[in-house]
């Protein structure tokens, strides 16, 4: 059986472009530090992306804002690992509000990639999936092995939620990409773009 | 909780909720706002979310907002401190935020760890940016919501109608 704490090796650019990269509809939430990079230069710095430059743990309860607005609207959010973990809680929380149309895709390395490297707990096993499992999520799991990728993407784009998606990736920084880090313009330009002018 | 305060502010309060085109509410409760809470239930067009950390809250409404609904967020004064961090989203993004805030710590507080959580609301709610309006009267309450959601809505501020322990009563103890 594969270990789930050391066996790193999937390309987070790669799996987030696979999944939003085509996706014109989606609307996205980025977490801070590289998952912000990662959802730029899957689709560029898109109207329908926020990403989130503080905050931090804050990803899923924006998601599912969004999702509680627009319920027929596919919502994904990604977040390292780190981040993630800041807001754990929420689990809980978007668990019991149900949300049949959001997913969230969580980029784990085990380490904090923007600060050092220092170890995150997910490093001594901590099961981030199982804890989404235990919430009630409909769909939780972690992905190691290439070949999962497939049918993981396929399930954050389109399988009925709240879906929980913890991919075990490459350590190291996210290569940066250029991209707006003003909170007002991503704000008017995503609401501009899914609802018009009000 | 509050047992001895009254609780005739909350139709009309409700109504300005309404009226403002609020349809989430999130909270963390207080027994002051059992019948706010109750009322935001018993509707069916009320989307309501029970946070398990008031630092949720933020984070919710900006994502609410952004896909084109209302919200407010009720909550104790106590959980401002745990929205400190997550008040950035709310300001750089320069995000509504229609908070209806109880405040423990006055007007007859009889628990002390009180006094510290509830004394601490208000200069974080400064540092946040926010609009206070505090409320000391029931007849009031209804009245600054409806403003709070003006200001909140249609100026793109964050607001927190803060009601005292005047008009949501102050939890009673044995000794």
């Amino acid at each position: 059986m594969a270990d789930k704490s050391s066996n790193q090796r999937l390309d987070r650019r790669k799996i987030v472009k696979q999944i939003i990269g085509d996706q014109d509809d989606m609307l996205v939430i980025s977490g801070l530090g590289g998952a912000g990079f990662d959802v730029t230069d899957a689709r560029g710095d898109h109207d329908l992306n926020f990403c989130m430059h503080g905050a931090m743990g804050g990803g899923p309860m924006m998601g599912l804002g969004v999702a509680i607005a627009q319920p027929d609207r596919r919502v994904v959010v990604v977040m390292g690992e780190g981040d993630f973990i800041m807001g754990s809680h929420s689990l809980m929380t978007v668990a019991a509000a149900k949300p049949d149309n959001l997913a969230i895709v969580v980029l784990d390395n085990e380490v904090y990639a923007e600060t050092g490297a220092q170890k995150t707990v997910t490093a001594s096993g901590i099961d981030l999936a199982g804890m989404a499992a235990a919430a009630g999520f409909t769909v939780a799991r972690t992905i190691i092995e290439k070949f999962e990728i497939d049918e993981a993407s396929e399930l954050a784009r389109t399988a009925s939620g709240p879906v929980f998606l913890c991919f075990k990736i490459s350590d190291g920084a996210s290569q940066q990409v250029a991209k707006t880090r003003d909170g007002v313009l991503m704000k008017l330009r995503f609401r501009q773009a899914l609802l018009g002018h009000e | 909780m509050a047992e001895n305060s009254g609780q005739d502010w909350v139709p009309g309060a409700y109504d300005a909720l309404k009226d403002a085109g609020v349809t989430l509410a999130a909270y963390v409760p207080d027994g002051g706002f059992r019948n706010l809470i109750a009322r935001c239930h018993q509707d069916t067009e009320m989307q309501t979310i029970s946070l398990v950390n008031e630092s949720e809250g933020p984070c919710l409404m900006a994502g609410a907002w952004l896909g084109g609904t209302r919200g407010a967020l009720i909550i104790q004064s106590n959980g401002i401190g745990n929205c400190g961090n997550n008040f950035g989203l709310t300001k750089m993004g320069r995000f509504p935020l229609l908070a209806i805030v109880s405040q423990r710590g006055s007007w007859g507080e009889a628990n002390s760890w009180m006094m510290y959580s509830g004394e601490i609301a208000e200069p974080i709610l400064n540092l946040g940016g926010f609009h206070i309006m505090k409320v000391d009267h029931a007849e009031d309450v209804a009245d600054a919501v409806r403003a709070g959601a003006t200001t909140a809505f249609n100026a793109s501020q964050p607001v927190a109608v803060v009601l005292t322990q005047r008009v949501l009563g102050a939890k009673q103890f044995v000794g």
